[in-house]
């Protein structure tokens, strides 16, 4: 007998439980099992893959032009030179960081919270996390100047005798990111290795069972296993949950830990990590929207997830908002000259035109129109609004770095910034090798987790005896 | 060790994750001490079934953790006091604070890794060739739909005829015999 009076044409409820279902129904653990395995299975890559293909690895051709010019000549090539000399590096390694932190919360902190329906977006989130969070680390890499001595950021014991500075905030970053990274990938690999094995067991061909074969570990799915397993993955979760919030601190620390207006300030931690979540489910979404269209995953990534994306994007969005308040009246409120004019410079100096374009796409479209949920569940609403948030955050970092730098405490030492086409090709690039990256995992491994999925089926649920042999 | 030949075990195969359950219960209480169930997901039951309570994944997690964190702490006083010091407006060599992000970082990073990997040790992996892979109809099912119970031949009430006997008063859709 049902406990909930539910509506019966509703197929989204689950009549069983009167609870909102996260995937469609009708599905088993075959069907499932089929409909991900057969996306990287088949022998027939799709000629949409192809072009996307081509396209996004002339970005990537373009980020290695770029890249080997920049060898070459030095980051003289670059717009940055005094006073602003975090340009396009810092800004693009902020916020392709900040995107990977939705693919951490959405495996780590939704898992702490059994959210059933982070099962389906969250393999391939945590892929967009790793594959973002190794642009982002190619960024502060190439803008030492001398990337072959990149490795004098850790602590090794060479024949100068010459040790890091750990007092800096800088040196904080190397292992703050160096960890996320590390996390990231085990995290990702270990959720993996179930559904590995289902590949290794479902391949055809020779080379395929013995690719998956040995990345699978040989997974047998014992229950004792699967019980290490999902203690293992549970402190995982632990884990990558305090390391989420601590990587956008530390890097919010490069900046409040300095002593320019703009940057000291002690609302950059949450203020960050909050607009790092926003713009990371702005990505998932970009992500998950022509995903599912293309290979046919309505029924696993449901509108509900959209929904819920939303819902989470519009909190963020107004922790975001709250933060960009706060600064204002901070400038007010500090009654500190420095401050007050950089704000002022900020919104309405020469690069004001960034700010408004900031304030255009992070608070003023998304966050009035994200509270329906009619448009919240219309796939192209969602897209569109997804490319305006990343947008806008990128251009917060863009506001952050540049113009707090170009007009410091001496009007004497003011200047101005102006990207070159080098800064261009590098960021633009990184979205092309980004793409690629995650073309290749869309074709090569499962990205949707079987596993986890099927704790969801109807199936899963053990009966009594009783209720088996009344046939219910 | 013991010799690799012969009968591993017999397999029998289940629908429903229900069925499985029941099955390793029983076999529990009626002294069964060497089986193992195998299921496409964790079903939880089933390992408190055949008595798997208790892991030492939390403990390796501890103790990777403490020792990752002690580690950078020391590193870096090592490095900052003794080894290289720099004077900097005359802030004081030992300062504590400002090395507790890095060894935030390192405790996270080596509980993680303990965790993972600690996880795979434990479990005896990786281990590419198992028994079980023999079984015709393991491959298809375990890591799919199927639920599988495995009374192993190690276990002293083990006898061929006498358990396939067994395993059918559970009524599972088949009973293999699985050879090393």
């Amino acid at each position: 007998m049902a406990t909930k009076e539910v509506k019966p044409a509703d197929q989204w409820v689950d009549p069983a439980t009167g609870e909102y279902r996260v995937i469609a129904p009708g599905q088993t653990f075959r069907s499932i099992t089929e409909k991900i395995t057969r996306i990287v299975l088949t022998p027939h890559t799709p000629m949409g893959w192809f072009a996307l293909f081509t396209v996004m690895g002339g970005g990537a051709t373009m980020l290695m032009v770029a890249l080997t010019w920049l060898f070459l000549k030095g980051v003289g090539i670059w717009a940055i030179s005094q006073p602003v000399a975090w340009g396009f590096a810092i800004i693009n390694f902020v916020w392709w960081i900040g995107i990977g932190h939705a693919g951490t919360l959405i495996s780590a902190i939704l898992l702490l919270f059994k959210q059933g329906w982070r099962n389906s977006i969250s393999r391939f989130a945590e892929a967009m996390t790793i594959f973002a969070v190794a642009c982002a680390a190619l960024f502060p890499v190439i803008h030492v100047g001398r990337p072959w001595l990149g490795y004098w950021l850790l602590p090794l014991p060479y024949t100068m005798t010459v040790w890091p500075q750990f007092r800096s905030p800088l040196m904080w970053d190397v292992f703050a990111v160096s960890t996320y990274a590390t996390i990231s990938v085990v995290f990702w690999y270990i959720g993996m290795v179930p559904d590995l094995a289902t590949m290794r067991d479902r391949a055809q061909s020779r080379f395929a069972q013995y690719f998956y074969g040995l990345l699978s570990v040989g997974w047998r799915g014992s229950v004792r296993h699967w019980m290490r397993y999902e203690t293992a993955s549970l402190l995982l979760a632990g884990l990558a949950t305090p390391l989420v919030l601590s990587v956008h601190t530390v890097i919010s620390f490069d900046f409040a830990v300095a002593v320019l207006p703009g940057w000291h300030t002690t609302i950059f931690p949450p203020y960050f990590v909050a607009g790092a979540i926003y713009s990371g489910f702005a990505m998932v979404l970009t992500l998950a929207i022509p995903l599912r269209k293309f290979y046919h995953l309505e029924s696993l990534v449901t509108d509900r997830h959209m929904d819920n994306m939303g819902k989470v994007m519009l909190v963020t969005g107004f922790i975001v908002a709250y933060g960009y308040a706060m600064e204002a009246f901070m400038a007010w409120y500090s009654a500190d000259h420095w401050e007050a004019f950089c704000f002022w410079n900020r919104a309405f100096g020469p690069m004001g035109w960034s700010y408004g374009v900031l304030i255009m796409c992070n608070l003023v479209i998304p966050l009035t129109t994200l509270w329906v949920r009619k448009w919240r569940t219309n796939m192209t609403f969602m897209f569109i609004m997804s490319i305006i948030v990343n947008t806008g955050m990128w251009f917060e970092r863009f506001v952050i770095v540049v113009t707090s730098l170009t007009r410091d405490f001496l009007p004497s030492a003011w200047g101005t910034y102006r990207a070159t086409k080098w800064d261009y090709m590098t960021f633009f690039g990184t979205i092309g090798f980004f793409t690629v990256l995650f073309l290749l995992f869309v074709r090569f491994l499962p990205m949707i987790p079987m596993n986890e999925i099927r704790m969801l089926l109807p199936g899963a649920k053990i009966k009594p005896k009783a209720a088996v042999e009344a046939g219910d | 060790m013991p010799a690799r030949e012969g009968v591993y075990g017999l397999l029998a195969e289940f629908e429903t994750p229900g069925d499985l359950v029941r099955a390793a219960q029983q076999a529990r209480q009626d002294g069964w001490r060497r089986m193992d169930c195998y299921t496409p997901y964790p079903v939880e039951e089933a390992a408190e079934a055949i008595g798997f309570h208790r892991n030492k994944v939390p403990l390796l997690t501890l103790i990777g953790g403490l020792m990752g964190g002690a580690a950078m702490f020391l590193l870096q006083v090592w490095i900052s006091v003794l080894a290289y010091p720099l004077n900097i407006a005359g802030r004081p060599m030992y300062s504590w604070p400002a090395f507790i992000v890095p060894t935030y970082e390192w405790t996270i990073l080596w509980a993680g890794l303990s965790a993972a990997f600690g996880m795979l040790a434990l479990n005896g992996l990786p281990a590419l060739y198992h028994p079980l892979f023999n079984a015709p109809n393991f491959r298809d099912g375990a890591t799919t739909d199927k639920f599988f119970l495995c009374l192993e031949a190690l276990d002293p009430k083990f006898d061929r005829a006498e358990t396939t006997a067994y395993l059918e008063k559970f009524q599972p859709t088949s009973i293999v015999e699985v050879e090393y």
